[in-house]
């Protein structure tokens, strides 16, 4: 069975900040959603199915949120699915609403993700005793943490990577107006002398706490050809899982993340990924998944991820330019994180990215990734339909 | 963006009424967990000082806790064996700062200790010792918390270096 050419032809997020205290969660995501609406210049009546998603409940206690977003969302009278994966989940979410529409199932899907972190205790709700082991896990950076040193052990990588990491997102972002940090007077020096919080994690190498959403509407091919502006084509896109724990799993680069980027690849037809893909928007909350994650999705031999990061590879005007939003380290509203990262990739490959426009982007990569290093959700865009 | 007061501004009614931007509404959660079989045969052997773990009969490999399945084979662990009190350290963090809920004090070590014989790291403390000198690969020994000795990890207290020189870094490379 042939599946449909998807096309994105809606963009929005909101301005992302640690606090929107004038707006509810349902105010939150429909400016979102009406922003996507807006750019795709069609109305809530040209949806078909609303697709959404968020990190955990207990982040803002508000039990299946979906329940009271229909109506904000305009789902009323049409199907509505709820998705979660963890931190992986905005990517998840945008890639089941492109499913649906690649297997004719919708026509326009409107997919949504959100987090209001300023009404949610998410280090809290990421510490709480599992079964298995000691609780000790202090929120997610104290979870990366060891990783982050692992990594540093097998590959001999210097301990300033992760500063340069750091302060490279961070100035990326003075570009992107919707970007929660807007640091204009960090240094590299002021990154590096930042207090450690999660020895070796630095403050600095650490994402923020954001009030966030980011929507996208989804179409085919006869929805691309009346779309004002240019779509950005979906040419491959996969999700994969593994345990938390098992005997063998590597932290480091786990196979879940390498089995997803090259499932995406083969569908795309990449063959050299550092070669034929133009920008990149990874899920980065602390700065030493960069050279991680390069590794991992096939950008670097082993072992070699941060040489890319010292040799500024992954810079703006790099050959490989990586989170030239500002990514994950300058806007973290979790459950929207992942697919503020696909939308980004889409607007690189539609030149509609403003200032951290890459310029000629015609393949770009959207990753997330979630829970303890488990789950996976990649799609790769391109500025051509597929197969053309 | 606009402010809840500008919001508000437009509606006469709610002239100068100040506006309700935030309501706190506590919740709590208790969990009731049931072991299993695997994790009672654990849990009610740590009063007496010993660690149970479970090999998988098709991998091989030796899991601490026991989960009385293989989460790779996918089949049951039948296997029981007792491990020594001594590990590796694989990896760790030093946390400086504290979350909430979690009852211990900061700084501490949070390290992945490699039982002797298994091939999962337990999440443990590393004590008694200078944080600087932890390092990957030092040998540990668990230090057991006689006041609190029952069927939970809290019994072992946390992991002091035992002395010895550090371990063979193939030892534990595929078990980090």
């Amino acid at each position: 069975m042939s599946k449909q050419p998807v096309a994105v032809v809606g963009v929005g997020q909101t301005r992302h900040v640690a606090a929107r205290q004038d707006v509810s969660i349902a105010g939150l995501v429909r400016e979102a959603a009406v922003r996507a609406l807006e750019d795709a210049e069609l109305g809530w009546s040209d949806i078909d199915a609303v697709v959404i998603g968020k990190a955990p409940d207990f982040f803002e206690g508000v039990m299946m949120p979906e329940l009271y977003l229909a109506e904000a969302l305009g789902a009323v009278g049409k199907p509505m699915l709820r998705v979660h994966t963890a931190g992986s989940v905005g990517g998840s979410t945008a890639l089941v609403a492109s499913n649906l529409v690649a297997a004719g199932v919708h026509g326009t899907v409107l997919t949504v993700a959100f987090e209001k972190q300023s009404e949610s205790n998410a280090m809290w709700g990421l510490s709480l005793p599992i079964p298995f082991q000691q609780p000790l896990t202090a929120g997610a950076g104290g979870f990366f943490a060891p990783h982050v040193r692992a990594y540093m052990r097998r590959t001999g990588a210097p301990d300033t990577v992760g500063s340069l990491v750091a302060f490279k997102d961070r100035r990326n972002a003075l570009k992107n107006p919707y970007a929660h940090l807007h640091e204009h007077d960090l240094t590299l020096e002021k990154v590096q002398s930042s207090p450690m919080l999660w020895d070796p994690i630095r403050y600095s190498e650490t994402c923020p706490s954001s009030d966030g959403a980011c929507a996208l509407v989804l179409t085919g091919e006869r929805g691309a050809a009346r779309a004002p502006r240019p779509p950005a084509w979906v040419h491959g896109g996969a999700m994969r899982s593994e345990p938390t724990i098992f005997a063998g799993k590597d932290y480091v680069s786990p196979q879940a993340g390498r089995d997803c980027a090259a499932d995406v690849y083969r569908q795309a037809g990449v063959t050299d990924p550092r070669g034929q893909i133009d920008a990149v928007e990874m899920y980065v909350p602390f700065s030493w998944y960069e050279p991680m994650w390069l590794e991992n999705l096939g950008f670097a031999d082993e072992g070699e991820g941060w040489k890319l990061v010292e040799a500024g590879v992954t810079e703006m005007d790099g050959d490989l330019p990586v989170n030239p939003s500002g990514g994950v380290l300058s806007s973290n509203p979790i459950g929207a994180s992942g697919m503020i990262r696909f939308a980004e990739a889409a607007l690189q490959v539609r030149g509609l990215a403003g200032e951290h426009q890459i310029h000629g982007a015609r393949r770009a990569l959207g990753h997330a990734y979630g829970g303890g290093a488990q789950f996976f959700s990649m799609w790769l865009v391109g500025s051509e339909r597929p197969d053309h | 963006m606009t402010t809840a007061a500008e919001l508000l501004a437009g509606i006469p009614e709610l002239a100068g009424v100040e506006p309700v931007t935030r309501v706190t509404i506590p919740a709590r959660l208790e969990y009731t967990y049931s072991p299993g079989s695997a994790q009672t045969r654990f849990l009610t052997a740590l009063p007496d000082k010993r660690l149970l773990a479970e090999r998988c009969p098709r991998c091989t490999r030796v899991y601490v806790p026991p989960r009385g399945a293989c989460p790779t084979c996918g089949i049951a662990a039948t296997e029981q064996l007792e491990l020594p009190h001594t590990g590796t350290v694989t990896t760790f963090c030093i946390v400086n700062i504290a979350a909430k809920g979690l009852d211990v004090e900061v700084p501490y070590c949070y390290a992945y200790v490699l039982l002797d014989g298994a091939n999962v790291g337990l999440h443990a403390r590393i004590g008694d010792t200078p944080y600087a000198d932890v390092r990957i690969g030092q040998r540990v020994e668990a230090v057991w918390n006689e006041q609190r000795l029952g069927p939970s990890l809290a019994s072992i207290s946390h992991f002091r270096p035992t002395g010895e020189p550090d371990a063979d870094p193939e030892s534990y490379r595929r078990w980090m």
